[in-house]
């Protein structure tokens, strides 16, 4: 299975370009325009790694992968996203994502309080395993009512820094306008404010409950007038006249989620663009505003209108993304114009999220993270073998996690999270107890290196001599490790460096850990590419 | 600024080299922000100025909150039912000044210290009022400030010149985890942890010390990488790759290098380790000596176990000798060195305990949280020692007199280093936000510590 030649030969296949539905034919078109050469498509072991990280967040297994490198069918790709945008870690990886974006923590700042984020963190992942279409799920979360503890989604209004009027509007702007109303004019977020001021917080007899719900009788906004009926204007400029009874909530859920409105669909459409290739049309993805216009407009319009004709079905976008010719680009530009980055013209290296990579290195060796939350008590304990992606509490400690720049969840802003790369991560990875631990200790790794330990280069007295390990034998082990943590096979010259580092080692088993050492520590492993 | 410091400094950053290499990496979610906070540091209002008297900043930090009475603001009057066990206090070498009966070496050298005995916030919840504590700013704003350390290091680490390999920002042993120390500014100013335990041996600082590993092994090993790392050898004008390339390089330093021979304690002497104690705070406060030696400008000493709800006296029967012993021996050791001069130590937790004894079940002699009124200890870079700020009523329950809220001590230790206290913090968002906060923002002040500045 060695592939010889170019160094590039293993990322890329070489190939005609033919777009193969709209996304393609309306990014061929711009770069046509802007004499961009767009990158060749990825190879068969780039795509499956890339697309298992960015649709599950999870590494393929050996298996996995090598399966899907050996299967001959033509619609592979296609059949494997189709397998994965079906698996439940794709819940997991999702519910992570929105767990960000909605600021899913116990403690401070947001102090949700442990059983309130399990609740919110269930709700909304049980929301994305149904698959709940988009505009439905914003609209539980804007006008629920009910116990922080047993109806999960109202948390959304506990989730903020501020439970102001206009603290509310601010989170609601920047989570499904994806606009940072801290930029608008005052009257602009003092109108849509007045949606979210007649919202009661009680408290009940069990500890640290509290009811989220409408509530007519509160206070009016202080720009409102006293009695009688409330204005509130949306931020699109129209207003609207409430009830003194009507939960002004429900009137601007109505206004947000519908396919008309100029944020709503754009924003969640340019976020998924976003998340699956590293850049928004718009960029950043939650800073929507006049004068921040979209490099693709048509693009961006094509894919809204394939969402709301979706009924906010958002594996919809998915697939339309995931099976486009754009996005299995491979990484290496073949232009070296500025706007191709910009426009898409080859898929952008980024390093793996801290969930993501930790939970690879788990699978790769075999074991797994203590997490634990110790304050407050009763202190939260979650099982060893727990994927971090699946973590429901953005307040479970961990410095790995905090090291590679898992996201405070303070604010919600999608630039919280940082996947740039530092000095001491890199001291982490090449030299910690704690991945060394993995790699000598790990289970998964032994058995791959062979249950019988490789035997000694000595023959004693009375000791039949045993002989060295067949090279067939070590050919296949370091597939299987390729496979494992590369999701490839080897090239023959990796093969021959590797077998050659292992049989001049001290010790072989020290020698083969240096291997998977040094494939953990690659740029191919801990790069998206 | 040479080289290798500058290309460190981009690295903890972790910032793109180049505008082009962020678009292109794709990992620019912010990128006009981003040079948007280059730009504003540059043209930064807040600087260090030169005649800032102190360097560094030594931060001990007794997380879980220390009892006020027990420590630096002894209650003999109040009784049992105040005291416990620990019902005395012990005169000090400075004329009027009473510690506690747990601190007799801190005793001996009051006059390198001062007190302040009227710490007050009223927070009772640990997050918020170490939030507090350490940010002076009031939780439940839409901002997440930085901490103490983090501003420190934004103006006096590698933005502001510092060269050391070792970062500027350094926790021992293990980060609070629960605030963001860099809040808003992000994670290019959050600490480094040691990770491991100073007081065994070898201390494994965390991807620095690999016990066991041969040199020679650690270089056959990188070769190997260099071997196998396929993928920049197809994309070589990738410039995440470059950028990565250069943080293992600066890794390698601290690796195989000599900077990272900061951390092996054992080339102390014996008798002064003993000195500090062999426990992990008195090895900690001896590293926090050595970091500060080469120039780190920001050491916190996570000291944890104070949260006391039970089992209080047990408890400080043997946490109270240990801090005694790591903390006086700091302070003499630092002063010998001629280096308190332009070091700052401030140590303290997030609040008090709460004065009465909780003799009652489930506690069976605890102590709760206090944030009501506690005490602080300062020393070094500018402050004066062997003085007493404030006081606390007879049981220790209130302030007394001249309250000292987190920002009077937090906005004096700028001072001293010479910090812009109007200066302005790089945002995320381009908002408004000050080194300290402004009177407008409504947060409570007694003034800064004039009196022993």
């Amino acid at each position: 299975m060695a592939t010889a030649g170019s160094p590039g030969e293993l990322f890329e296949r070489p190939s005609d370009w033919a777009p193969q539905g709209r996304i393609d034919e309306l990014l061929a078109e711009r770069w046509r325009q802007s004499s961009i050469e767009p990158a060749d498509l990825c190879s068969d072991a780039v795509f499956v790694r890339r697309v298992y990280l960015d649709v599950i967040g999870t590494l393929p297994t050996a298996e996995e992968a090598r399966e899907f490198l050996l299967d001959p069918s033509p619609d592979k790709r296609g059949k494997l996203i189709e397998h994965l945008l079906a698996r439940d870690e794709f819940a997991d990886y999702w519910a992570m994502k929105w767990g960000d974006l909605l600021r899913v923590k116990a403690e401070f700042p947001i102090n949700l309080w442990p059983n309130a984020a399990q609740a919110y963190y269930r709700w909304i992942r049980t929301s994305i395993a149904e698959n709940r279409p988009y505009d439905q799920f914003v609209r539980e979360l804007l006008t629920a009512n009910g116990s922080n503890f047993r109806v999960g989604q109202v948390n959304f209004y506990r989730a903020v820094q501020s439970r102001t009027p206009e603290g509310i509007a601010q989170a609601v702007a920047l989570t499904f306008m994806g606009t940072r109303a801290e930029n608008w004019p005052e009257d602009r977020l003092a109108g849509m404010a007045v949606c979210f001021s007649k919202i009661t917080y009680k408290p009940t007899g069990e500890w640290k409950e509290e009811i989220v719900a409408f509530d007519p009788s509160r206070e009016p906004a202080e720009a409102e007038p006293a009695a009688g009926r409330m204005t509130a204007s949306f931020p699109d400029g129209t207003t609207v006249q409430l009830a003194p009874r009507q939960d002004p909530r429900k009137a601007f859920a109505d206004w947000l989620i519908t396919p008309e409105n100029p944020w709503f669909t754009r924003n969640i459409a340019n976020r998924v663009w976003c998340w699956l290739l590293g850049r928004g049309i718009i960029h950043e993805p939650d800073d929507l505003r006049p004068d921040n216009l979209p490099v693709h407009p048509e693009l961006l319009a094509y894919l809204e209108g394939e969402l709301a004709g979706a009924k906010y079905d958002l594996k919809h976008i998915f697939r339309l993304i995931l099976n486009s010719r754009t996005y299995q680009l491979s990484p290496i530009p073949k232009s070296d114009r500025p706007e191709a980055a910009e426009l898409f013209a080859y898929y952008p290296v980024r390093r793996l999220e801290a969930e993501v990579l930790i939970d690879a290195l788990n699978q790769i060796t075999g074991t797994g993270e203590q997490y634990t939350s110790a304050i407050p008590e009763p202190f939260t304990y979650i099982p060893i073998g727990h994927r971090s992606i699946a973590l429901p509490d953005g307040s479970i400690t961990s410095s790995f996690l905090e090291q590679f720049g898992r996201p405070p969840r303070d604010t919600g802003l999608e630039s919280e999270r940082s996947n740039r790369t530092t000095a001491d991560q890199r001291l982490h990875m090449l030299n910690s107890s704690h991945i060394r631990g993995k790699l000598e200790n790990g289970p998964k790794l032994r058995a791959l290196f062979g249950a019988a330990p490789e035997p000694p280069r000595r023959a004693g007295r009375g000791m039949r001599r045993q002989p060295a390990r067949p090279v067939a034998d070590r050919r296949r082990i370091l597939e299987n490790l390729y496979l494992t943590i590369l999701s490839r096979f080897p090239t023959d010259d990796e093969a021959a460096a590797a077998i050659e580092y292992v049989q001049s080692a001290n010790a072989p088993r020290e020698g083969a850990i240096d291997v998977a050492w040094a494939l953990i520590n690659s740029a191919e492993f801990l790069y998206r590419h | 600024m040479n080289t290798r410091a500058l290309s460190y400094m981009e690295s903890l950053m972790g910032e793109p080299i180049s505008r082009r290499a962020a678009v292109r990496s794709g990992l620019a979610t912010g990128l006009g922000l981003l040079m948007g906070n280059r730009l504003a540091a540059r043209a930064g209002v807040s600087k260090p100025s030169a005649e800032a008297k102190a360097k560094s900043v030594i931060q001990v930090w007794l997380w879980g909150g220390a009892c006020h009475i027990d420590t630096f603001d002894p209650k003999p009057q109040a009784g049992p039912d105040y005291c416990g066990p620990l019902n005395s206090a012990i005169p000090t070498n400075v004329d009027g000044i009473q510690l506690g009966q747990s601190l007799p070496l801190l005793a001996k050298q009051a006059d390198r210290y001062s007190l302040i005995r009227s710490m007050t916030h009223g927070i009772n919840g640990h997050e918020t009022a170490s939030y507090m504590v350490q940010t002076a700013r009031q939780p439940g704003g839409r901002d997440v400030y930085p901490c103490v350390g983090a501003v420190v290091s934004l103006l006096k680490g590698y933005d502001a010149g510092y060269e050391g390999l070792i970062p500027p920002y350094i926790v021992v042993t293990q980060p609070q985890g629960r605030f963001s120390e860099a809040g808003f500014m992000g994670s290019r100013y959050k600490p480094f942890a040691t990770g491991g335990d100073p007081a065994r041996s070898p201390f494994v600082v965390e991807g620095v010390v690999a016990e066991g590993i041969s040199e020679q092994r650690q270089r056959d090993r990188r070769q190997l990488l260099e071997a196998l790392n396929s993928l920049p050898k197809a994309m070589p004008d990738e410039p995440e790759w470059a950028a990565l390339k250069q943080r293992e390089t600066q890794a390698y330093d601290l690796i195989l290098g000599d900077a990272g021979k900061v951390f092996d304690l054992g080339q102390e002497k014996d008798d002064l380790r003993e000195r500090y104690g062999r426990t992990t705070f008195g090895q900690s406060c001896l590293l926090a000596r050595r970091l500060v030696e080469k120039g780190v400008p920001y050491v916190t000493i996570n000291y944890s176990g104070w949260d006391t709800h039970k089992s209080h006296f047990q408890t400080m029967q043997r946490k109270l000798p240990e801090l005694d012993k790591g903390l006086a021996t700091l302070l003499e050791d630092l002063s010998g060195r001629g280096l308190l001069e332009s070091t700052i130590v401030w140590c303290c937790g997030e609040f008090g305990r709460s004065p009465r004894v909780q003799w009652e079940a489930p506690w069976n002699g605890g102590r709760n949280h206090y944030g009501k009124v506690f005490s602080a200890l300062v020393a070094g870079g500018g402050f004066r020692g062997g003085q007493v700020v404030g006081s606390s009523t007879e049981k220790g329950e209130e302030v007394k007199d001249r309250p000292v809220y987190p920002v009077d001590l937090i906005g004096s230790m700028y001072e001293l280093l010479g910090i812009d206290l109007e200066g302005a913090l790089p945002h995320p968002q381009g908002q408004v936000a000050t080194v300290l906060p402004a009177a407008a923002d409504g947060i409570q002040s007694g003034g800064r510590l004039k009196e022993i500045m």
